[in-house]
This record gives C-alpha cells, sequence and structure tokens, in this order.
C-alpha cells in the first residue's frame, strides 16, 4: 500500500469546506422534519447498541471462528448506524453531525429497543438475543428497501444482504445449543426465556411510527408479524425447544425510557468524547 | 462542431487519465487488487468520481477515499470531487475478470454464485473443500480448507 503524502495545511482547509468524511451523500431535506428524525433515531439506535453490545466480545469469545463473527456483526451493524445517524444529522439540521448523535447523546435521548440493551449474558444468551433481532431486521429492513425516502431505502438495501448473515448464523446456533448437550440446552433455553419479553416492543406502532408507515416512509411492522412468529417458531422447534410462554410485555425504548443497562454502555462508549470534546487524531 | 468535438475528445481523455490514476489505487485489504478490478468506482467524469462502499461497515472506506484524493491529486485533478453512493449496492457481480485472475492469484478463492457450494482451492485446484467459518478476517470473506492439499484459504464471499 503506498504511503499518503503529507497533509498540509491548504489540504485541512479544504478538507473542512468538502467535508471529507467518508460519509454518503445524502438529498438535501427541504424542512425540518422532527418525525422522520425521530424515526432514523430509532433505526440507528438499534444498530449502534447492539454493536456495541457484540464488539464487547472481541477476544473475549469462546472460540476464535466465532469472535470473528461476532466482531464482524458487530461491524455491519456500526455500518448501519453510521449511515442512519448521519443521515437523521441532516434531516435534523442542527449541525450535529453523525458522531455527535452518537456519543453526546444521553440516555433519555436514545431510540433503541430494550431487546439490543440487554446484557450479553452467557453466549447462549447472546446469540438468543441476536436470532431474534436479526429476523425482526431482516423483515424490517426488507419492506424498507421500498421505503418513499431513497436513503433509507438505500441504507435498507445495502444492509439487508448482511443481515441474512446475521439471521442464519444465529439461528444455527440457536439450533446447535438447544439440541446440544444438557448443558447447552439449558443455557439456550434460558437465554431465550430472558429475551423473549422484548419482542412485543419490536411490533409496536406508536404515533411516529404510524405516521410513518402513512407517509410510506417506514415499515408496517404488523405486517410481517406472522411471518416473524412462524419463523421464531419454526427454530426454535428445529432446536428442539419449547416456544417460551409469553410475558408481560416490556415497552418505552423508543421515548427514551430505557433499563440501567444502556447508561452502563454508553459510559465507556463516549467516556473519549465527553472526556476530549472535540478531540482528534 | 469541431469545437465540440475537440472538447469531447479532451473530455474523454481527461476521462481515461482519471481511470487509470485509479487503478493504480490498491484496495487496503486486498493490495492484489484495484479498487477499479473489485467494482468500487461506479463512475468517472473530469468533475467527479463516484464511489460505493463493499460493505456497511467497512472500515476500508475511508481509506479508499482518501488514497483515491491522493491519486487524483499526484495525477494533476486535484479539482475532481469524490462522492460516495449506496444505491445500487455494490455486488461481488461488479468483480471484474481481471480481478477475480487476480484473487485467485493472491490465493482467495473468488466468489461462486449464490447458493453455490463449489468453491476452488486456490492452492492446488481441488473443489474438494469445506467451510471453517462463514466470518473471516475481513467482512468480505469467509474462511474455507481444502481436504485435499488440506490448505485452509480466504473465500471471498457473494454479496
Ligand atoms: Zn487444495
Amino acid at each position: 500500500m503506498p504511503s499518503l503524502p503529507p497533509i498540509r495545511p491548504e489540504d485541512e482547509a479544504v478538507a473542512k469546506v468538502r467535508g471529507n468524511t467518508g460519509a454518503f451523500d445524502a438529498p438535501p431535506v427541504a424542512e425540518e422534519d422532527r418525525v422522520r428524525f425521530d424515526y432514523l433515531l430509532r433505526l440507528g439506535d438499534d444498530s449502534l447498541i447492539l454493536g456495541q453490545r457484540l464488539s464487547e466480545y472481541c477476544g473475549h469469545a469462546p472460540s476464535v471462528e466465532v469472535d470473528l463473527s461476532l466482531a464482524n456483526m458487530g461491524l455491519d451493524l456500526i455500518g448501519q448506524a453510521t449511515h442512519f445517524l448521519e443521515y437523521a444529522s441532516k434531516v435534523e439540521g442542527a449541525g450535529r453531525d453523525g458522531d455527535a448523535l452518537a456519543f453526546r447523546r444521553d440516555v433519555l435521548d436514545f431510540r433503541n429497543c430494550w431487546l439490543v440493551e440487554q446484557p450479553n449474558g452467557d453466549f447462549a444468551q447472546t446469540m438468543a438475543r441476536q436470532f431474534l433481532f436479526s429476523t425482526w431486521q431482516k423483515l424490517l429492513f426488507g419492506q424498507l428497501t421500498a421505503s418513499a425516502d431513497e436513503m433509507i431505502a438505500a441504507i435498507a438495501a445495502k444492509a439487508v444482504k448482511e443481515v441474512t448473515y446475521h439471521e442464519e448464523l444465529s439461528a444455527e446456533w440457536v439450533i446447535r445449543l438447544g439440541d446440544g448437550t444438557d448443558e447447552s440446552r439449558r443455557r439456550m433455553k434460558e437465554g431465550l426465556d430472558w429475551n423473549w419479553r422484548f419482542i412485543p416492543e419490536l411490533f409496536e406502532m406508536d404515533e411516529i411510527a404510524a405516521e410513518m408507515t402513512s407517509r410510506g416512509i417506514g415499515a408496517d411492522v404488523g405486517s410481517f408479524r406472522e411471518e416473524y412468529d412462524r419463523k421464531v417458531r419454526a427454530v426454535i422447534e428445529q432446536a428442539t425447544l419449547e416456544v417460551p410462554s409469553d410475558q408481560r410485555p416490556i415497552l418505552g425504548g423508543r421515548r427514551g425510557h430505557h433499563s440501567e443497562n444502556l447508561g452502563h454502555i454508553l459510559a465507556p462508549m463516549q467516556y473519549l468524547q465527553r472526556t476530549y470534546p472535540d478531540a482528534t487524531w | 462542431m469541431v469545437a465540440a468535438r475537440a472538447h469531447h475528445s479532451a473530455e474523454h481523455l481527461g476521462e481515461q487519465a482519471i481511470w487509470s490514476a485509479l487503478f493504480s489505487v490498491p484496495d487496503p485489504e486486498i493490495p492484489a487488487v484495484s479498487i477499479v478490478d473489485l467494482g468500487i468506482v461506479r463512475d468517472v467524469t473530469t468533475r467527479q468520481v463516484t464511489l460505493t462502499p463493499t460493505y456497511t461497515g467497512c472500515p476500508a472506506t475511508l481509506v479508499i477515499e482518501q488514497m483515491v484524493r491522493a491519486a487524483l491529486d499526484e495525477a494533476g485533478f486535484g479539482e475532481v470531487e469524490i462522492r460516495t453512493i449506496l444505491s445500487p449496492p455494490w455486488t461481488t457481480d461488479w468483480i471484474s475478470e481481471e480481478g477475480k485472475a487476480k484473487l485467485l492469484a493472491y490465493g482467495i478463492a473468488p466468489p461462486v454464485p449464490a447458493g453455490s457450494r463449489e468453491v476452488g482451492c486456490p492452492q492446488c485446484g481441488s473443489i474438494r473443500t469445506e467451510e471453517i467459518s462463514r466470518f473471516g478476517s475481513t467482512p468480505c470473506k469467509a474462511q474455507w480448507r481444502c481436504t485435499d492439499c488440506l490448505e485452509p484459504f480466504d473465500l471471498f464471499k457473494c454479496h
């Protein structure tokens, strides 16, 4: 790889004007669109928080192959988050870029669902969470590829191929562990039980989601609920486990109400940017 | 008319010069292959170069943009803008035949059509091969192994 020429002061000036951030071009947004902004935060924060959770495994996974898988999935998710949050910043038009949205918001301003902030627990619990989330995200992105918002459609079309891998890989682990030894079986059962109560939030239709759907921008999550249930049930049955019974749902992540877990995720994630604001390489 | 044709041809020469500058930019993670071979360069005019990332979270995206900037500056095209687009999403179908041959020579099995499990070993050519891990050293690669010569190798995943 050839080395890059040294950066001259005049280059830096040009870079500032051109905004050489590695981000994509978003179409200009005519007017401030709070509802669309909020919806983009939901999409971006789901990916960001789960990507951060998976990165906790780096160097700690049960085998090298699994370590690579988790790191790669985390990277895919953080890539999605970058796209959604960069676009959100343009829609907001308040001068905060995607990094500012990721690193300078506090718990109450995050719009992710509760499922993604759940602790990794053991490997089975991590895979149960991934399976329940990726199965949903694949259906969601599949529908968003037809969004009236071209940028959302483009990001979804780009990401859906990667999410297909996430779904396959995590489903394989649910089956392997569920239909495995007594111990792996017990752990997968507990992993599914832990995460099960966070499924209803994925299909919640509040005012913001409903408005986005009626404008043809957001996904109609209710339309793929049956397909989701069918896919999840098929994998759990193949894993020779029983489908957990429904529990009282926990809602609120989309409006900034989170478990204590989120603060513990943000603390290490945002430490540097909060301690040294505007730090650069 | 003559002036227009002259302009057209100058434009054409400029584009050719930009393409050849970009052809010299290697992929940061697979330096044997150029970003043009990989299909990352989507469009070239004398005003703008359009790139697309391979994977959503590809950490090389920013590095590639910087390397393209440097290559354009070096070739005297400092004013050419770099634009990154997401749509249509990149696919391994855009890797050129030359790119596939370079991957193979470098020891990476080029992507096989979706659904196909017939992967040739880059060392001995055998198709008696098996997947070790769906994820490899970079997001675009999976780990495979040849059951004839026993060498492990990377497969560029169909995407
Ligand atoms: Zn071989």
